[in-house]
């Protein structure tokens, strides 16, 4: 009964303290330990291990040392067109801080942010553009990218599309909404497995297929961007649902009285959508993607399944290639690349967050 | 009287307003169909493939069952029968992680959301630098001097206590509730790889590498940010009166937490749980790195078959399916409680 007692008057620190405690261990305490391992050089040494201080030298050896081919990638040579493309860059970046300062409202914190989110962009972009023309390669950072990037758009158009047909007035709207909800749930790894046993193209069931257009002896496990692309297509399978979901919701919840005026006004149904649905789900279609953004950086299941990171590194993503250095015993890369991925996925989620979210709430007050 | 409508008139143009002409209701229905094959040819594949033959996969493929071939059960007993042991140890050791880490992630989540919802905390930051900086001299003391893990500690609380008191009264600029909550979910942020190295470490001294707990602590600490998150909404969603008029009679928190208000927050309670649920159960990364063979999960058993035999896709088709079944279940089932709960932290934002 004492200790009843005592628990009740110490209720607010007994509640909250357990969850606490444990983020400070496993996320706090790990990302302070990190850091330190990422500055470090870890050798195992009789009975245990060494960790030895060695400063900035893993950042060096992934920007500019041995690793370079791994982390960024090996540099082509850059045509007219993509200076054009990053000189246009170069210039909306310019023309949006100008913009942030002449608004009258720049803080300092603001400009930093927008300052640092700015120049990682353009970085990343240009980088993108050396790697992917000839006789560049693209290492793991730009892997990540592109799986980011356009596996986070293709999901989106594919499950927005899908949302705005689930909306319409049919029959049967319960059955499509808990299949294609399906995907979302299942084994990741079971989903690589999957999909390389469907990929396969002279044993998969679309074999047929592949023969009929003699592409039989086509190895898609071979060819770096054929082996993107599947890994792109499985994730895309996998989380459309997650994106499908959340959007079919925000779409059930806009304005009916004003959908059903502007359609008796005879409204057309793109433009319905263009002025009344997506002001309507905006917000939410903001931050379902942010949410599917912190997830995209994680990727390691499918590309370490599905081809094992290869042919080479072409599919190696920043955690597989954090997984790959930690099990060739050099602790201290993979803790480095691990930061990378910290620092490129905070960066942008934080910006994302900012510039894009938080404005379309602005519209909606 | 309606005017009579031509043919073109009746497939183009909807027969009332909010319905949908006859064309545009047909590609609906066919692109829906379209995907819904999409969705489910993958798992129809599992499925038949765990039943064929190897030569019926090595001489190309064949598609229906009892039709094109005589489907089998070899692999599914070379998988039971044979290797028994070996399928059911990781089996079984995924149903415990995944059980044991959602029931303390619920459990701890869960009084820190309510505690979040209904006491306000005030967190000074001079207490934040002290805990900060006695941390770093207990890992810095332990780590580079060799002084005993549960000394440096003790010695370490014992200083937090003892300054706690004067620092709070000379920095006393406080966090809020809102700010505790920002930081628990920021914790989703950050990748799992950049946190799994220091695990790792820490659980090579502490001898929890490879073990059910560890990976039940780990699961639980990557989930915890998720209930909270969840089970947070679930809690303001429900009226303050009922649980003041039960402090009145004298009911502690606690108990009011768990008579009255997990009660009422039960559809919340159940979405969260499946969902942190099957989190857990298709959870890959941090197995790969903290478990080798005694506390193997299903996911790592699935992916190591590549390396160890190759590609023998009738038996990874069957460690497939029972590894994806339970889950599917679940999902088609109770597909209303799950969608929920994603939807509550979803469009929340």
């Amino acid at each position: 009964m004492r200790l009843s007692a005592w628990a009740d008057r110490q209720a607010a620190a007994v509640m909250i303290l357990p969850a606490v405690l444990i983020l400070l261990a496993f996320s706090l305490f790990p990302l302070l330990a990190s850091a330190y391992l990422a500055l470090s050089r870890f050798s195992l040494a009789a009975g245990g291990y060494k960790i030895r201080f060695v400063g900035t030298r893993n950042f060096a050896k992934l920007l500019i040392g041995s690793e370079q081919f791994h982390f960024l990638g090996t540099f082509g040579r850059l045509s007219v067109l993509d200076y054009l493309i990053l000189g246009l860059a170069v210039a909306s970046c310019g023309y949006g801080l100008w913009r942030y300062l002449a608004g009258g409202r720049a803080g300092l914190l603001g400009l930093a942010g927008r300052l640092i989110a700015g120049l990682l962009a353009l970085a990343l972009l240009a980088l993108a553009l050396i790697v992917l023309n000839a006789p560049g390669f693209p290492g793991s950072l730009v892997v990540t990218l592109v799986y980011v990037v356009a596996g986070v758009a293709l999901q989106f158009a594919l499950g927005l599309g899908l949302a705005l047909l689930c909306a319409q007035p049919l029959k049967g709207r319960n059955f499509f909404r808990i299949v294609f909800f399906i995907p979302l749930m299942v084994t990741p790894v079971g989903i690589a497995y999957a999909f390389r046993m469907l990929a396969d193209m002279g044993k998969g069931p679309f074999a047929p297929i592949w023969q009929l257009f003699g592409l039989a002896q086509f190895s898609w496990a071979s060819d770096p961007w054929s082996a993107r692309l599947v890994v792109m297509i499985g994730d895309a399978w996998q989380w459309t649902p997650f994106l499908f979901l959340v959007l079919l919701a925000a779409i059930e919840n806009q304005p009916r009285d004003q959908v059903e005026a502007a359609r008796i006004d005879g409204a057309s149904s793109f433009q319905i959508f263009r002025d009344i649905t997506w002001p309507a789900i905006a917000p939410v279609a903001a931050t379902v993607v942010l949410i599917r953004l912190i997830e995209a950086f994680k990727i390691i299941d499918l590309p370490n399944v599905l081809t094992n990171g290869g042919p080479g590194i072409a599919t190696e993503s920043l955690t597989l290639h954090a997984f790959i250095a930690w099990r060739t015993q050099d602790l201290g890369a993979s803790a480095a690349v691990g930061y990378s991925l910290l620092f490129v996925a905070t960066v942008t989620c934080v910006a994302f967050f900012n510039l894009v979210a938080q404005r379309t709430r602005r519209h909606e007050a | 009287m309606t005017p009579a409508r031509s043919l073109h008139q009746r497939l183009l143009e909807p027969a009332d307003v909010g319905a949908m002409a006859p064309l545009a209701k047909l590609a609906c229905y066919g692109l829906l169909g379209l995907w819904t094959i999409v969705v489910l040819f993958p798992l129809y594949w599992l499925l038949v493939t765990s039943v064929k033959l190897p030569i019926h996969v090595d001489a190309g493929p064949v598609y229906l069952p009892f039709v094109d071939f005589m489907p089998s059960g070899h692999a599914w007993r070379y998988i039971f029968v044979e290797l028994g042991n070996d399928t059911l140890r990781p089996y079984l050791n995924s149903v415990i992680i995944a059980l044991g880490s959602t029931a303390l992630a619920v459990l701890f989540g869960s009084l820190a959301a309510y505690a979040l919802v209904r006491i306000q905390y005030r967190v000074t930051v001079g207490s934040i630098l002290a805990f900060i900086l006695i941390l770093a001299g207990v890992v810095a003391a332990a780590w580079r001097f060799g002084v005993p893990w549960p000394l440096a500690t003790a010695i370490g609380l014992a200083l937090f206590l003892l300054f706690l008191g004067s620092l709070n009264r000379h920095l006393k600029q406080a966090l809020g509730n809102n700010d505790i909550l920002f930081w628990m979910i920021s914790n989703r942020i950050m990748p799992p790889v950049v946190a799994v190295l220091p695990i790792y470490i820490m659980f090579q001294q502490l001898k929890l590498l490879d073990t059910h707990l560890g990976l039940i602590i780990t699961y639980m600490a990557v989930n915890l940010p998720i209930v909270v998150w969840l089970m947070r909404d679930f809690f303001a969603a429900i009226p303050v009166d009922l649980e003041e008029s039960a402090q009145i009679d004298g009911a502690s928190k606690l108990r009011i937490l768990f008579t009255i208000v997990l009660p009422l927050a039960r559809a919340g309670l159940v979405a969260c749980t499946l969902l942190v649920l099957i989190l857990a159960w298709n959870e890959y990364l941090l197995a790969l790195f903290l478990s080798t063979a005694d506390a193997q999960t299903l996911p790592i058993l699935v992916a190591a078959q590549n390396a160890t035999r190759g590609p023998q896709w009738w038996y990874m088709s069957v460690l497939i399916v029972i590894m994806i079944a339970p889950v599917i279940l679940i999902t088609v089932l109770l597909q209303r409680f799950i969608a929920q709960g994603i939807l509550v932290g979803a469009v929340k934002g």
